[in-house]
């Protein structure tokens, strides 16, 4: 072998190996960050975090209670919002839409997917939170929904037109309708890609702190109903991570373990669920 | 499908009563961080006595209480600047009935520093403090420090000015003494809740200044004093008025607000800062709660009434164990009595 | 009977002859009708969005005209604003993270594409997307606790002891800054550049690679001068993905960037982006001119990101077959 060959071999051996390392590297983040997160937030957590309501300032002990309860109305609020419109929407857009109209709602969902979550702050600010002067769960859960709605609108569309048209045409031929179709054959069919899509989003949104920070504000007791403001896990990291007492410190890592750890785990979910379902295109 | 929908709607329900005690007044309000650690302690205690009453206080700074009393998104605002005329018009136009001050306690803003090897207390004059936030003096043993403290000795190291990123009473105060003492800080930057500041890193609230402050050899910031007491930060005495270099302690916090005392305006807007006073603390100053006169509900209305009264009778006895100065009993009568204009 | 109830797409009587009461009773009118509501809404809202951005920075707009984009003064006293502190802060750590981001993302993605077996590139690119999932706020977190002093302590002395020479790495080390900022952000957006690059890699057809390797060449020369090439368009499709996220992130931005509206030539400086200073002073901003520049700067962010998505989905189409799922990306 001439010397030429021999060191393109080893220029090749050497390279491929770089990728591996940047795989390594890319990958070991994550593990890197859910030990830190295990390791710091792992000893704050105990059953005060997840029943107390936060101290005043300066004196240690406390908990979180309202910003999980508060996070989880907002989500489940945001769910309720953006999901049927995003779902919907999707339906339409795969079974009844001509195609000039199928480009401008995808077009903008593709424009709302990219607005910066602080940009949709601003905006729920706008319409929701000054003109009724209050602060509230409902703009919060407003700002999440907006962002639930591109990423579930655009799967819905793909898993419905996933479907094979046999199955569809199977179903006309029987004498369904339209309408009869979609609910009792395609939707079900493309029900797994539409529910992981659907998790995703949810996971994602659980995450947002900076449209929250304006419209749900925050609270140091709890929040009854929908229109006051509320605490939440993201925003209470933010607030506690940026101060100066360890014992909020300490706090802000169990929260940030909390959070991430459901996070993970409804990624993880849905992805199963996708994956035992057909082969159908992943999002 | 149909039972997740279901489950959804329940949450939805559940959630409107989730929380609810019976019938409680809720009231929001937002502001300083300068007063927080005493606000929240007054509201978890008033609340314990009261427990219909709960009072949710977001320490945002006392730029967004200014601003958010100001569109009514909340229902007081806190603030240790007091409102200007302009911002005071501007609440007048769009209410219908003016914003009032209520002054809570007295604080005083310290000059925090995190020096490598000096734990001792150090003296700044004005001169210094304006020099080191104009960014003219960039290191610790320049000699305008140095030399108002001949005993100790000073690393070359960079000064790194913290201030606040945020819209702050507590930047009001301090660049309100600066604007007092140094001609230059007055014409070039001035004094506000939020400077164009000429050099340093911006830190979010009292508790991030404090934080950053911390963290960072070399550093130099402003904080309320209970901040930088409960974080053990060194912070250093200022020359006041009269020439003498004073620590902020409660005694001369009070002895700052006494001369005000004797003439405190109608709406109790008044700088104490640069105070005269053989040993007040220059760099003090009350914070306010900003009322609105005029409450569309009446429940909310007495709660905070009703609060207000607590706050400046048995409520005051907290301060001091958290290192706010008392209000002196002459402002404390005048601020009862004004209170029935809260209508 | 059902059978006339069949409204095969298309295939209806004229459509002019039914009244509007007969075509709702048609349960597929009806769904048409409900389904293109919910469609619209996503459009009406969109429309909604931009025009309350345009009619809340109107101030600014009238009184400082384009002008806002290129003054670096941001003077709440006397109420001058000027929007290029935070564009420059914006654009310097975003370019930053790509730098660091793009190598690091491309290698990976050729890893999980060429050489790894199936399962092994499946499970990896798992937990890419794990990686993705985790939120900003946590990012910046681990910036505070970890990377900040790390930065203070080690990284900033160092750089500066070695290319200190360079206007980039001069001035003190304050552990905050546009390095920082820029290096939490590259972690941010790896995940997407090797996500959608490993997807792009996977679509080249095999004929490409084994014709390189018919020829003679190595396996990195058949990867690096043939199948990357092929897919470079949509590479570059996912990097400008990757860089209009990097432009949008606040949390963990906000978190380690020092907030300071300056322009400076070292990395090593704190500086602010546009959508740091909207989180930090939005709610506070006293005085209408202040909190419609505010809004002034979430409309160019808008537009700028708009603009590079536009770039992205355009770059990514042109290599990719429809129902691979790449437009979701």
């Amino acid at each position: 072998m001439s010397t030429r060959v021999r060191w393109r071999k080893v220029v090749s051996h050497l390279m491929l190996a770089m990728t591996g390392v940047c795989a390594l590297i890319s990958v070991s983040v994550l593990f890197f960050i859910l030990g830190y997160l295990a390791f710091h937030g792992g000893s704050a957590i105990h059953w005060e975090f997840f029943t107390k309501l936060p101290a005043p300032v300066g004196e240690t002990g406390g908990g979180m209670a309202n910003a999980i309860v508060g996070s989880a109305k907002l989500l489940a609020l945001a769910s309720l919002i953006g999901v049927p419109i995003g779902f919907f929407g999707g339906v339409y857009l795969a079974e009844f839409s001509g195609s000039r109209t199928a480009f401008v709602v995808r077009y903008s969902a593709d424009l709302l997917n990219g607005v910066p979550s602080i940009v949709i702050g601003i905006f729920a600010y706008t319409i929701l939170v000054l003109p009724f002067r209050h602060y509230s769960t409902l703009a919060g859960s407003f700002a999440l929904a907006l962002l639930m709605i591109p990423t579930t609108l655009r799967s819905t569309e793909d898993f419905l037109r996933s479907v094979p048209r046999s199955l569809r045409e199977g179903a006309m031929a029987l004498g369904a309708s339209r309408w009869k179709t979609i609910i009792s054959v395609v939707a079900p069919a493309a029900y797994r890609g539409i529910l992981t899509a659907i998790l995703l989003a949810l996971a994602r949104v659980a995450g947002e702190t900076a449209p929250l920070l304006f419209t749900a504000l925050g609270n140091r007791f709890w929040s009854p109903g929908w229109n006051q403001p509320t605490a939440s896990l993201p925003v209470m990291i933010y607030q506690y991570a940026l101060a100066p007492y360890e014992d909020w410190h300490e706090q802000a890592w169990a929260a940030g373990l909390v959070l991430l750890g459901l996070i993970l785990v409804v990624n993880v979910i849905a992805r199963g669920v996708l994956a035992r379902g057909m082969a159908v295109p992943r999002s | 499908m149909k039972r997740i929908g279901m489950f959804l709607a329940l949450v939805v329900l559940g959630g409107g009563v989730l929380g609810a005690a019976d019938n409680p007044v809720l009231i929001n309000g937002a502001g300083a961080t300068f007063p927080y650690p005493i606000y929240s302690k007054w509201f978890d205690e008033y609340h314990k006595k009261f427990a219909h009453a709960q009072i949710n206080y977001q320490s945002v700074g006392s730029g967004a209480g200014i601003r958010q009393i100001t569109e009514g998104t909340v229902d007081f605002g806190a603030s240790d600047g007091p409102m200007s005329d302009e911002q005071l018009k501007a609440y007048l136009d769009k209410h219908n009935s003016p914003i009032l001050h209520f002054p809570t306690v007295l604080g005083a803003v310290v000059p925090t520093y995190n020096i490598s090897g000096v734990k001792a207390s150090l003296n700044f004059t004005p001169e210094a403090l304006a020099g080191i936030f104009l960014g003219k003096v960039t290191k610790w043993n320049d000699p305008l420090i140095g030399s108002a403290n001949p005993g100790i000795s000073l690393p070359s190291e960079d000064i790194v000015v913290i201030h606040r990123s945020d819209g702050s009473g507590t930047t009001y105060i301090w660049t309100d003494y600066l604007s007092k003492v140094s001609e230059e800080w007055k014409t070039r930057v001035g004094k506000g809740t939020s400077v164009n500041w000429p050099a340093g890193l911006g830190g979010k609230g009292n508790e991030g200044v404090a934080a950053l402050v911390k963290q960072t050899p070399g550093a130099v910031g402003y904080v309320e004093l209970i901040y930088a007491a409960s974080n053990n930060i060194s912070y250093g005495a200022v020359k006041n008025a009269a020439g003498v270099f004073v620590k902020a302690d409660l005694a001369s916090v009070s002895e700052a607000a006494a001369g005000a005392a004797k003439d405190m305006p109608e709406d109790f807007r008044v700088s104490v800062t640069n105070a005269p006073g053989k040993r007040a603390y220059p760099i003090s100053s009350f914070t306010w709660m900003l009322i609105p006169s005029k409450f569309d509900d009446a429940a909310k209305r007495d709660a905070i009434k009703g609060f207000m009264k607590w706050a400046l009778t048995d409520g005051q006895s907290y301060a001091e164990a958290l290192s706010y100065a008392k209000l002196p009993k002459s402002v404390v009568d005048k601020e009862l009595k004004a209170l029935a204009k809260v209508q | 009977m059902a059978v006339t109830a069949t409204t095969v797409h298309g295939a209806s009587p004229k459509a002019g002859s039914r009244t509007f009461l007969a075509k709702l009773r048609d349960g597929d009118e009806v769904a048409r009708l409900i389904t293109f509501l919910f469609a619209m809404f996503v459009v009406l809202i969109v429309v909604f969005l931009v025009f309350e951005l345009w009619r809340q920075s109107a101030l600014p707009r009238h009184k400082f005209g384009l002008a806002f984009l290129v003054s670096s003064v941001w003077d709440p006293v006397f109420d001058r604003f000027g929007a290029l502190p935070f564009i420059y802060g914006t654009l310097v750590t975003s370019a930053l993270a790509l730098f660091l981001a793009v190598p690091l993302g491309i290698g990976s993605a050729i890893f999980l594409a060429e050489l790894a077996p199936p399962r092994v590139s499946d499970m990896l690119q798992f937990l890419i997307e794990l990686l993705a999932a985790v939120p900003s706020v946590i990012y910046g977190m681990l910036g505070i606790f970890i990377l900040v002093p790390l930065m203070r302590q080690y990284i900033a002395p160092a750089l500066k002891a070695t290319l200190g020479f360079l206007p980039l790495f001069q001035g003190p080390a304050y552990g905050v800054g546009l390095l920082t900022a820029g290096i939490v952000l590259a972690t941010m957006i790896v995940p997407y550049i090797i996500s959608v690059s490993r997807e792009i890699l996977l679509s080249v057809p095999r004929d490409q690679r084994e014709a390189a390797l018919a020829l003679g060449a190595t396996r990195w020369e058949s990867t690096w001068k043939v199948v990357v090439p092929y897919a470079r368009a949509g590479i570059l499709g996912s990097v400008f993905l990757a860089l209009a996220r990097a432009l949008g992130e606040t949390m963990a931005v906000t978190m380690v960037i020092g907030s300071t509206p300056v322009i400076s030539s070292s990395l090593l400086s704190p500086g602010d982006s546009i959508a740091s200073v909207i989180a930090s002073q939005f709610t506070e901003a006293t005085g209408d001119l202040y909190l419609q520049s505010l809004v002034e700067l979430g409309l160019v962010l808008f537009l700028l990101t708009f603009i590079l998505n536009g770039f992205a989905r355009l770059l990514i189409v042109l290599t990719s077959q429809r129902g691979s799922g790449l437009e979701n990306a």
